[in-house]
């Protein structure tokens, strides 16, 4: 099936099978490795991007599904060559260690402060519920956010993908 | 893990998909968020020829007010009821329900038509649909239907929905005066769904007394059921914690339940008493 998916922007024309994954359709033929797939059976959440501005976990969506959608990744956050606030909070504050559930972390949290732009610990907690870090024990990416937040707060930006 | 091949179409209404549906017999499924299915295909526990995807039928994603009901499009994601005001308002138990489903991601994407059709016996919507007295409309080659909650979930994973009907609403009557619901869970640990889910929903008279007293409850039997004896012991009471406990007793009367490495059928139904209380009197706090 033809099928035209603009991710960060960028619009992918492919021919493919109707059972490719999203996830699948980024990684192999978007050539865009920062979405990580990690238990590809809807749990952890490595694999999140942004449908239409709604964060959704891309194993667990057929790329026909997405004809014709925005899909934004973690390569479609930084601008200019200029990391996103949440990027740079994650660096700063340690909110990541191996770095395998980080993007889906970052796009996840890119949702929540689309919807509230001063989150509480409890709502950060709860938004990133869907995501899994074998890491960090998850203390360090709550302050990344949290950081994300108040900096986003002093100076609004998108991301280059929004 | 990939899905066995199918062949892909978009239906821009209900009644095609209708046509679809009827066109290839038992080698079709419809796909509405794809949050139950997709899982499925990918582990091969469901491989239909064709994939009829209704998803992207702008109009049955609303919730709407009027006629003292509330309805709602059966393509409206649980994220879309969990921040609905209307819900709020009129049926708290579903958006505490819809809010309590999956993450944030699940509930982006999962729809109240999908999670019905689907009848998973933990499923959250289930106890607040059949306390909350909501009627199921499903359009099929014959027309439209109008099911009863109390009719609608039959056995697990199985409904009364005809194999060629799709739901396309659900109404939800609005009751009037001091009336309260809520629902509560317990959820197993790693996949958030419910080990025992209760909803309860009460309205108070001018004497303080129960009455039209609504009570579901999920994740316990094969499918979900009312606590019909607990509610009959407390319309025309008037609440007291000794009352509560005692009507609760009898909340998973009758029922067989599950029994699996997640909890014990005995287990199951003390959680049904005690989260059938639980959930009453948060119902009555807002009641007010
Ligand atoms: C990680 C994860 C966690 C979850 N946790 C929970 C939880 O805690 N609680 C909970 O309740 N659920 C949970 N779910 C399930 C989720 O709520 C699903 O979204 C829901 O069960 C199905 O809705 P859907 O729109 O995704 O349906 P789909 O997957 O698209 O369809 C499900 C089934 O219903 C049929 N169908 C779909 N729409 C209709 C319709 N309008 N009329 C007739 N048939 C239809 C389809 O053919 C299919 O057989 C979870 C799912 C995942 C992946
Ligand atoms: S890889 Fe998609 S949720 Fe884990
Ligand atoms: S940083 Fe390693 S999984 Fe989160």
């Amino acid at each position: 099936m033809h099928v035209k998916i603009r991710i960060n922007g960028k619009p992918y024309e492919k021919d493919i099978d109707p059972r490719l994954l999203l996830t699948h359709f980024i990684r192999d033929l978007a050539g865009l490795t920062g979405t990580h797939i990690g238990c590809e059976t809807s749990i952890c959440g490595a694999c999140t991007v942004l449908a239409n501005g709604l964060a959704v976990k891309s194993c667990t969506m057929f790329a026909v599904q997405a004809d014709g959608v925005d899909v934004v990744t973690i390569e479609g956050m930084a601008r200019d060559g200029q990391l996103h606030p949440l990027q740079e909070s994650f660096w700063e504050e340690h909110g990541l260690q191996c770095g395998y559930c980080t993007p889906g972390m970052i796009m996840c949290a890119h949702q929540l402060l689309a919807r509230n732009t001063a989150p509480t610990d409890t709502e950060i907690r709860d938004a990133l519920g869907g995501n899994l870090c074998r890491c960090t024990g998850y203390q360090n990416i709550v302050a990344a956010v949290r950081s994300a937040a108040g900096k986003l707060k002093r100076e609004p930006r998108i991301a280059a993908g929004d | 893990m990939i899905a066995h091949n199918f062949e892909y179409t978009v239906a821009t209404s209900l009644g095609e998909a209708v046509n679809l549906l009827q066109k290839h017999g038992g080698r079709a499924k419809i796909v509405a968020g794809g949050h139950s299915l997709i899982p499925m295909m990918k582990l091969r526990l469901a491989a239909p020829e064709f994939l009829i995807d209704i998803g992207r039928i702008p109009e049955l994603s609303y919730v709407n007010k009027e006629n003292g009901k509330i309805r709602i499009g059966a393509l409206t994601t649980h994220y879309v009821i969990e921040t609905s005001d209307a819900v709020a308002r009129g049926c708290h138990a579903l958006a505490d329900a819809a809010g309590l489903i999956g993450d944030v991601q699940v509930r982006n994407k999962g729809t109240i038509g999908g999670s019905l059709s689907h009848a998973d016996p933990a499923a959250d919507y289930p106890a607040s649909i059949l306390a909350l007295d909501a009627t199921i409309v499903a359009l099929g080659p014959k027309g439209e239907r109008q099911i009863p909650a109390s009719k609608f979930f039959v056995d697990m994973l199985t409904t009364a929905l005809e194999p060629n009907e799709i739901v396309r609403e659900i109404q939800i009557p609005l009751r009037s005066g001091r009336t309260g619901s809520a629902y509560l869970k317990m959820a197993q640990k790693a996949s958030g769904f419910a080990i025992c889910g209760a909803a309860a929903v009460v309205e108070l008279d001018g004497s303080g007394r129960l009455s039209n007293v609504g009570i579901g409850i999920t994740g316990v039997g094969n499918h979900a059921f009312r606590a019909t004896d607990t509610e009959k012991a407390l319309n025309g009471q008037k609440p007291a914690p000794d009352l509560l406990k005692k009507a609760c007793e009898s909340a998973g009367k009758g029922i067989i339940a599950l029994d699996d490495i997640h909890a014990s059928a005995n287990y199951r139904l003390d959680l049904a008493r005690v989260f059938s209380r639980r959930a009453l009197e948060a119902a009555i706090e807002r009641a007010g």
